[in-house]
């Protein structure tokens, strides 16, 4: 049987999926979210209440979650915090921060520290990162390059 | 006493491809992603809300690990889908199912009803089935 026959409101369904993927590849723009519950289709009220049923948030709660992931991101690639901030779509350092910090546990600047370091510790010592069973097996822990010499 | 299971591996036929699929497709995060040396590469990902399972994807290449016959036998056999790695979870498997059907995901099964619960079968680009199932309500 047809997924349409079997579940004949699939098309809700489509049209949710259809604002979750615009708000993942809009989501550092001014995104209006009652634009989106429109060409769902939906009244503002119905499309939040079916989007968080399917994803677990609001349509708010969501865009707030891409942005701030884009922008852990952006920070392991080294951009600045203020650069990382206003290109995933918030307009303010101060918003961005505290949003950042209650979903990530620390703020932007320590993770970025944090990450940066954890990312020249795994090119210089790739070991520590892969367990040994799998280093064994690989033969990677008889490698002279990988030989963990601390500096 | 056994308390957590915090590596898994899925044997796959191409890193890159396999990285594309499970971070731009799946949604995962990475969470290693180091060079061992020339074609070698320790590459994990995590399921975006498990952040401590790492699910090491798995280049099938004659070297260390794999002899020449045994490399073939198992990229054989993993592109004919012979291996199913496991069961991930969704909040909503009808929308799950839509998006990753919008992205190219290829689905063997569509959404079912089945008695021990709501399923989906889905490939990776290597081969490699899993079930999705949708989380108790």
């Amino acid at each position: 049987m047809e997924i349409n026959e079997q579940f004949p409101k699939i098309y809700l369904y489509r049209r949710i999926v259809q604002a979750k993927l615009f708000i993942d590849d809009h989501h550092p723009e001014n995104i209006d979210l009652n634009n989106i519950s429109g060409e769902a289709y939906f009244s503002k009220f119905h499309f939040i209440r079916l989007f968080k049923q399917a994803y677990g948030k609001t349509p708010h709660q969501y865009l707030m979650q891409v942005r701030i992931e884009h922008a852990r991101l952006l920070l392991n690639q080294g951009m600045p915090v203020n650069k990382a901030c206003y290109a995933v779509g918030f307009d303010s350092i101060h918003s961005f921060s505290s949003l950042f910090k209650r979903l990530v546990g620390c703020p932007p600047s320590v993770y970025q520290q944090n990450e940066l370091k954890r990312q020249a510790e795994m090119k210089r010592v790739p070991l520590k990162f892969v367990p040994n069973c799998f280093a064994e097996n690989n033969g990677w822990n008889k490698e002279p390059q990988f030989s963990i010499t601390e500096v | 006493m056994i308390t957590k299971l915090n590596h898994v591996s899925v044997f796959v036929l191409d890193q890159d491809s396999a990285y594309d699929f499970y971070v731009n497709k799946l949604g995962f995060k990475v969470h290693t992603d180091a060079s061992m040396g020339p074609g070698m590469r320790w590459l994990t990902v995590t399921p975006p809300e498990q952040p401590d399972l790492e699910i090491s994807l798995m280049a099938i290449a004659e070297g260390m690990m794999f002899k020449k016959e045994s490399a073939a036998a198992m990229r054989d056999l993993v592109a004919k889908g012979t291996f199913g790695f496991g069961v991930f979870e969704c909040n909503d498997l009808l929308a799950t199912y839509e998006e990753l059907k919008a992205k190219g995901v290829v689905f063997t099964k569509a959404p079912t009803k089945e008695f021990y619960g709501f399923e989906a079968l889905f490939k990776d680009d290597s081969g490699n089935w899993f079930s999705l199932g949708e989380k108790a309500k």
